[in-house]
């Protein structure tokens, strides 16, 4: 089974962006020990949503609007691909990750297929 | 809003989970603490059960795989301490445990052994003494955190007749006296060769699976991959390593397009492409990178991956770079000396040269007495009409 874990984070707190480099070297840490647990298929963390855009179509129209979004909502801020026996170990997984992120969300769904 | 709801019921989900990541670690740790993997197993058993007692009153421990080694310490300090030997080892541990709370300090002293005994518990798993069944319930029960049950559903065999073979193999270990140790020099090569054979016979239990079977079947080609990646953090350096992930990502690859809408099988050329897994198709790349990177001499896995490779990264069955593909069977035929390869190969001739080239080694193999009439009669008919005296030609398997 395969579950993909994210997190969204406020681009309104200052900094959410550029965490220390002790929460990156955290993060780093975190990231090996699911790859030697054999766990980890793919994991990226996103820039911030100014350097994004949404695309939109509606009724055939197409729009693009640049970032930064609305600043009223949390964003995407990252993102674990794992391959794990069941939903439960993917919840334990982003647990442990949330763990080590501190103070954040993170949503755990199942891969179709 | 977890552990809220139901808190039980979660909890025990949690626990599997738990157990499922941790006890390969756990059973590890014990094991070079009173060198008997059986022992190891059965206390790290009731360190679970203590798990399951408590963690559903008192919620998983922040730091679930430290409290379950912490639990089976204890047990195996009593354990030692009942048999009355090994005074100085009670010391050494015991000083450790009563010390420290089962915390993040308590961790990182494991932690620089772990990978090490982990490592160990692999090779004795895959221990010649054992049979290659046994072996492979042991890798699984042991290193894949399978419980007996799930390895017989998945080998299609019986819970009884699996948990016995476990306590046989545990017994064989203990009677023949086998270190809990990985094996240096010549025999390591050797050691580490049934290391990947077990996880590769895994994966193609799994791979052979067929449509409306227990789903623990081609759940094992999970299994196999999980295992195998994990080596690879174990054994960084070793190619053949990276060549099976590598061989077994390919493989894994091609999942989706191997049935039809009705379970039928599909082969290989026919398959439609766009449904290959890019993902795993780039993993496997990457990890055949890394084996061919560390040894020019290619072994059978690295060989394998890179034939798998070949048909990975056409785009389409007919840019297939079949003469690539009959080299590396000439080179594979060197290391593993097979039949079965040698009419690989004489496909793969045929579909870079032309029928007659690769009907040239048929008519040798079926000379060679190793290898009777079957090389014509495993003829694939994707490969072009063979002479006319052949007997007509079967799908390739």
């Amino acid at each position: 089974m395969r579950f993909l874990l994210f997190h969204r984070l406020d681009e309104r707190v200052p900094d959410a962006f550029t965490p220390s480099e002790d929460l990156v070297q955290s993060v780093g840490r975190f990231v090996d020990e699911m790859v030697r647990a054999g766990v980890l298929l793919c994991a990226e963390g996103l820039r911030p949503s100014a350097q994004g855009a949404r695309v939109s179509v509606r009724d055939g129209r197409r729009t693009v609007v640049d970032g930064p979004f609305d600043a009223d909502d949390t964003v995407l801020a990252g993102f674990a691909l794992v391959q794990v026996k069941s939903k439960d170990e993917a919840i334990e997984w982003a647990s442990r990750f949330a763990d080590v992120i501190g103070d954040v969300e993170m949503e755990v769904r199942e891969i179709t297929g | 809003m977890s552990a809220v709801t139901d808190p039980r019921a979660e909890t025990h989900g949690a626990i599997d989970a738990v157990w499922r990541i941790e006890s390969p670690r756990v059973i590890a740790g014990l094991a070079r603490m009173v060198n008997d993997v059986g022992l190891a197993e059965e206390l790290a058993q009731d360190a679970l059960v203590a798990a399951l007692e408590q963690w559903p009153e008192s919620g998983v421990p922040r730091n679930p795989g430290a409290w379950l080694m912490a639990i089976a310490k204890r047990r195996a300090i009593d354990h030692i301490r009942r048999q009355q030997r090994l005074e100085r080892k009670i010391e050494e541990i015991g000083h450790g445990l009563e010390t420290e709370d089962p915390g993040s300090e308590f961790d990182a002293v494991i932690e620089d052994q772990i990978e090490d005994d982990l490592l160990r518990l692999v090779f004795t798993a895959c221990h010649p003494v054992l049979t290659t069944q046994a072996r492979v319930a042991m890798t699984l029960r042991l290193l894949g955190g399978l419980t007996t049950d799930e390895i017989a559903r998945a080998f299609l065999s019986t819970e009884p007749t699996i948990a016995q073979r476990i306590v046989r193999a545990k017994k064989s270990l203990t009677e023949a006296g086998v270190p809990f140790e990985v094996p240096q020099g010549e025999e390591r090569t050797a050691r580490l060769a049934s290391v990947l054979e077990v996880i590769y016979l895994v994966f193609n239990e799994g791979y052979s699976a067929t449509a409306g079977e227990d789903w623990l079947r081609p759940a094992l080609c999970d299994d196999a991959l999980r295992l195998g990646r994990i080596l690879t953090g174990l054994m960084p350096k070793e190619a053949e390593v990276h060549g099976l992930v590598a061989l077994m990502e390919i493989q894994a690859s091609r999942s989706p397009a191997r049935t039809g809408p009705d379970g039928e099988p599909v082969l290989l050329l026919d398959q439609d492409r766009s449904r290959w897994d890019q993902l795993l198709i780039r993993r496997g790349l990457d990890a055949l990178a890394v084996a061919e990177e560390l040894d020019e001499t290619k072994g059978p896995y690295v060989l394998q991956a890179a034939i798998a490779a070949c048909h990975a990264r056409a785009v389409t069955a007919d840019e297939t770079d079949w003469a690539r593909i009959a080299d590396l069977y000439a080179d594979l035929t060197r290391a593993t000396a097979s039949p079965v390869v040698e009419l690989n190969r004489a496909v793969a001739l045929a579909m870079a040269y032309g029928p007659e080239t690769g009907l040239e080694l048929v008519d040798e193999l079926r000379d060679d007495t190793f290898c009777p009439a079957s090389a014509a009669t495993c003829w694939p008919s994707w490969a072009g009409p063979p002479r006319p005296a052949r007997s007509s030609s079967g799908p390739p398997s």
